[in-house]
């Protein structure tokens, strides 16, 4: 008996003494809207997250070495397409995560695909990147358009919103949030009246409004994010549309985007979100922590920023299962057998074609009286379960899924 | 609601005053340009960037000192145009000699280098700037809903426009300064002291290119770049009008503004088009445009 | 029209023997260092750089041969990269065909906005080249076939003449030097040519050009659509090394950032361009950590060169070098 455990220990000695001649060296890099439109529900919050990921991991996995860097990409698919190409043929950057900007993204997930790496798209929403444009070395975190669509659109046709006028961004992002949306509307009994497309990161949505004000819809579907959606419901109040009868469909809003507009002017919108920081105490331990470096006053992580911790953690058990970070699709293969759950997000399990299930959550924001400390900002009117609020598999056009 | 061509009436002058409104600032940066251009012979690329440095430091004001808008109205175009007197004395004075092109990028790279700060201390996104309590709310007209801020933009505009109109074409002040702009020399023998004059001058186009950010600020919020996506638009109002004149320089500013805002209606697609269209066309059939006198 | 020229135009401007020899050496040490160059820094970095050093040179063809200002070249630059990526892409012609088409059609916008322009003088031409550049910019952003904000993505690198894989590196670069070099060439050449000479005729006196026969606007379009053409070439060679077009390069700062390198390096002397693009890029590449400083660096060169160096770098060299020859 004695014997057998001196032997047990002996082989769990040389168990560890492999594992740690095999260090194991990852390099992530959070490529992220630094300055403009969505930096406040992305940008530093999200380097933060993977951070958090990183040194929660290391602790766990003292074998592996994780680096996170950090890069703006402004929106812009060419300046994010050389960020990449350079981490990955100079820096030796392994993984991609965050990217909120749709266009951006569809444009590096084929720069990484050709350089096989890994791209945790945990930021971007279009429903492309798991249908048509899916690929062997991306899997998509957090949310998409489609879910979007399905969990608001749904619920404001069935309270009596049958018509609708978009207010669209005008890139990959806002078009893939209208076509999904309509979709659901009309499949609803909804109706769609018209729609107006707008350049990403506008300032003055005055004459967008007008035309959506004489359209005569009862709902202003707003196909956009971040800062124009902010700034599109400001003026919107300046224009009188609300006090016309008409009202708001914020189809993507985060919880700073609340925070920035005031319960006052934001009350009573309903969305969709997989992610808020007051659902549990896992969430809000982790709120605490993410403050804590961001020491920010009143800002609050984001579900994008939950996002990158979850789908960051995820890859690094998948890096650490493999045993190296180097052949990409591999990694994601690993990513996909592998169960993930942690601390924030719960489980979830990647899909065939990229697409990470979540249950999600029709959030609609309190009243200013219902607001019982600082960023207490939703209630919870529904909950999505994992295989309802995503796209059916078959449905998506994915090359990856056969037959 | 009454429909004109098919169109809803209250889209139609929703669309034609939010022209005007656009109009209005077309007006005032065009001036502002006309204004410099007369006497120092210099086309002020960093226009844009004092307008935005206008909305700036109505926005820092509030921020730091609580000063809200009517005292910024005041106040941020005194700061810009103080700042237009140290750039001419600076850097401007010595191109007077030289080609203009080099006024021309010199006051391009001051463009980048305003814009580069402000984008590094407010990033890129635009920052909100409250209306004026006193002006907030609109009137129900019937066939449109009309906000009070941007009525107020539109008569505020017009009045400082004329007002510049009449001391330059109409005023002691203003003859010195026109004749000052056709011969230096024989003003100079008359005891005018003509390098103050030009320096002044310049403080004060730059002082009306800050008064229109600061009315700019609560309707477009305050962002790095607003200056420069105008200021292009604005050459392209200046190349029309001809910058030979005062009162071309304003009535060209208000009216391609309302131009824009009818084809916002009819022919959306074109409405960022319109004003460039419409250059290409002046340059084709009267090259010096249409206030502008043959050189 | 070539064959009146003014003996007295031609020869005040003509290149001594000595300097066209020295022009040739450093031709050729470029040619040497650009060649070896991939084996000690990054290739996809160079081949950027080459193509906005072409575009600094079809532009100064225009003001530091001509003496127009034009501050709209990003419109052929951004254009001809927008049809060469969507010839290559959706029409799926081999790179060089896309190449020719995206330089065709520069050419023709170059035509058409040209021929507006020189209507007008000085920084009037400035003006209007510019506002014409942010009209097609709004075209670009609106037309369908751009891609708008998203651009033309995932652009395919093809096969030159059906043959060669220019997904291998070593291959594209090669395609992509040899077309820096025959365009660099080119603009030599134009400018020791009898058309060069009658151009630098106009920019030093205009009037008198003209009184002298020459039909001033015909010479200055044709200088004016050479220079969008080149410029066409470096945008469409662009948009197949990166494999992406997009908004950036037809929107006004990149018309600026081609003034910038111009002038740092040196307008109107040949090498200028090339040099004033290799310092900025390197300039914008070590400097991207400190994010928006690199417009506030780049407003301070702008401001500097035109108060205190007004002959960039190259021009200082050569005015350096001269003075110490003739001392």
């Amino acid at each position: 008996m004695r014997k057998s455990l001196g032997l047990a220990a002996l082989a769990a000695l040389l168990l560890c003494g492999t594992a740690s001649a095999q260090q194991i060296n990852v390099k992530i890099g959070v490529l992220t809207d630094m300055s403009s439109l969505y930096a406040d529900d992305t940008g530093p919050g999200s380097v933060i997250a993977a951070k958090l990921a990183a040194e929660d991991f290391m602790k766990s996995h003292p074998n592996v070495k994780v680096e996170v860097v950090s890069a703006d990409h402004q929106n812009k698919a060419d300046a994010g397409t050389n960020i990449v190409n350079q981490w990955i043929d100079r820096d030796g950057v392994d993984m991609v995560a965050d990217v909120p900007n749709s266009g951006v993204a569809l444009a590096i997930s084929e720069v990484i695909r050709a350089k096989n790496k890994v791209f945790v798209a945990s930021g971007p929403a279009s429903s492309d990147l798991t249908g048509p444009k899916c690929s062997p070395n991306t899997v998509h975190w957090t949310y998409d358009t489609w879910m979007l669509a399905n969990g608001t659109g749904k619920a404001i046709v069935k309270s009596g919103g049958d018509t609708w006028f978009f207010l669209t961004s005008d890139y990959a992002f806002g078009h893939a949030l209208e076509r999904d949306t309509a979709a659901v509307v009309e499949k609803s009994g909804g109706k769609v009246l018209g729609k107006v497309r707008h350049p990403i990161n506008t300032n003055d949505f005055s004459s967008f409004l007008l035309q959506a004000q004489s359209s005569k819809a009862k709902v202003i579907g707003l196909a956009n994010a971040g800062g124009d959606t902010i700034n599109a419901i400001k003026q919107g109040a300046e224009f009188g549309i609300v006090a016309g009868g008409q009202k708001f469909a914020g189809l993507l809003i985060f919880a700073p985007d609340v925070a920035a507009l005031g319960l006052k002017t934001a009350q009573g919108l309903t969305f969709t979100e997989t992610w808020y920081w007051d659902l549990n105490d896992g969430t809000r331990a982790w709120t605490k922590r993410w403050d804590k470096e961001r020491n920010s006053a009143g800002k609050l992580p984001s579900m994008n920023m939950a996002g990158v911790y979850s789908g960051t953690l995820h890859y690094l058990k998948a890096v650490a299962a493999v045993g190296s970070s180097k052949d990409g699709a591999k990694v994601v293969e690993e990513m996909k057998k592998l169960p993930a759950e942690d601390s924030i997000y719960g489980k979830s399990t990647v899909r065939v074609d990229g697409r990470v299930l979540h249950p999600a959550y029709l959030f609609e924001v309190k009243k200013p009286e219902e607001s019982k400390y600082p960023g207490d900002l939703y209630n919870i009117k529904a909950t999505i379960p994992p295989e309802e609020a995503f796209r059916p598999l078959k449905d998506g056009n994915c090359p990856l899924v056969k037959g | 609601m009454v429909e004109i061509f098919g169109i809803p009436s209250g889209a139609l002058f929703g669309q034609l005053l939010i022209g005007l409104i656009n109009g209005s600032f077309y007006a005032l940066l065009s001036l502002g340009l006309a204004v410099i251009f007369g006497m120092l012979n210099i086309i002020n690329f960093a226009h844009g960037a004092q307008y935005m440095l206008g909305a700036v430091m109505a926005f820092l004001l509030l921020q730091w000192t609580g000063i809200g808008y009517w005292w910024a109205l005041i106040v941020a175009p005194l700061i810009v145009g103080a700042i237009g007197i140290v750039i001419e004395r600076a850097f401007l004075q010595w191109l007077y000699k030289l080609d203009h092109l080099y006024g021309l990028l010199l006051t391009f790279g001051l463009a980048l280098i305003v814009e580069g700060i402000s984008r590094n201390f407010l990033g890129s996104a635009g920052l909100p700037y409250a209306l004026p309590d006193s002006l907030r709310g609109g009137q129900n007209l019937g066939f449109m809903f009309l906000p009070n801020y941007r009525a107020w933009v539109i008569v505020a505009s017009l009045t400082v426009c004329f007002a510049t109109w009449f001391v330059i074409e109409r005023t002691r002040l203003g003859a010195y300064l026109r004749a000052a702009t056709e011969n230096p020399t024989l003003v100079r023998a008359f005891g005018i002291n003509v390098p103050v004059m030009i320096t002044l001058t310049y403080g004060f186009g730059v002082a009306l290119a800050a008064f229109a950010g600061v009315m700019a600020a609560p309707i477009y919020n305050v962002s790095p770049q607003m200056g420069s996506e105008l200021i292009i638009v604005v050459f392209a109002v200046v190349v029309i009008g001809g910058m030979g004149s005062i009162l071309g320089a304003i009535i060209t500013g208000f009216s391609l503004g309302v131009v824009e805002g009818l084809t916002k209606v009819f022919f959306p697609e074109a409405s960022n088009t319109v004003i460039f269209v419409i250059m290409a066309i002046v340059l084709l059939v009267r090259p010096a445009g249409l206030f502008g006198r043959r050189t | 029209m070539e064959n009146v020229q003014p003996a007295a135009v031609v020869a005040s401007r003509s290149p001594s023997a000595l300097r066209q020899n020295s022009e040739l050496i450093a031709f050729a040490l470029m040619a040497v260092g650009l060649a070896v160059a991939p084996f000690f820094t990054y290739p996809l970095f160079l081949m950027q750089a080459m193509c906005l050093a072409l575009f600094a040179c079809a532009f100064n063809l225009l003001i530091g041969y001509v003496g127009l200002l034009s501050f709209g070249h990003a419109l052929y630059f951004g254009w001809a990269s927008y049809v060469s990526a969507y010839a290559a892409k959706s029409w799926g012609l081999t790179p060089e065909l896309a190449i020719i088409a995206g330089t065709l059609t520069a050419a023709v916008l170059g035509l058409v906005a040209g021929s507006l322009a020189i209507r007008r003088q000085g920084i009037y031409f400035a003006m209007i080249t510019l506002a014409l550049a942010q009209m097609m910019y709004f075209v670009a952003l609106r037309a369908k076939f751009t891609g708008g904000e998203d651009g033309i993505q995932a652009v395919p690198r093809g096969f030159l003449f059906g043959l060669i894989d220019l997904r291998n590196e070593a291959a594209m670069y090669v395609v992509v030097l040899a077309i820096f070099l025959g365009g660099f060439f080119l603009i030599y050449r134009i400018i020791h040519s009898p058309f060069g000479e009658v151009l630098k005729a106009i920019r030093e006196n205009e009037p008198r050009a003209i009184s002298l026969g020459y039909k001033t606007d015909r010479y200055k379009l044709i200088a004016f659509v050479l220079s969008a053409t080149l410029a066409g070439v470096a945008g469409s060679t662009k948009a197949i090394v990166l494999q992406i077009a997009s908004l950036t390069d037809v929107n006004w700062p990149m018309s600026g950032e081609v003034v910038l390198m111009s002038l740092v390096g040196g307008l109107g002397t040949i090498f200028g361009p090339v040099v004033g693009s290799f310092v900025i890029l390197v300039m914008q590449y070590k400097l991207a950590a400190v994010g928006e400083w690199v417009l506030v660096i780049q407003g301070i060169i702008f401001v500097s060169c035109v108060l205190l160096f007004r002959r960039g770098i190259v021009g200082e060299i050569t005015a350096w070098i001269s003075g110490r020859l003739k001392s």
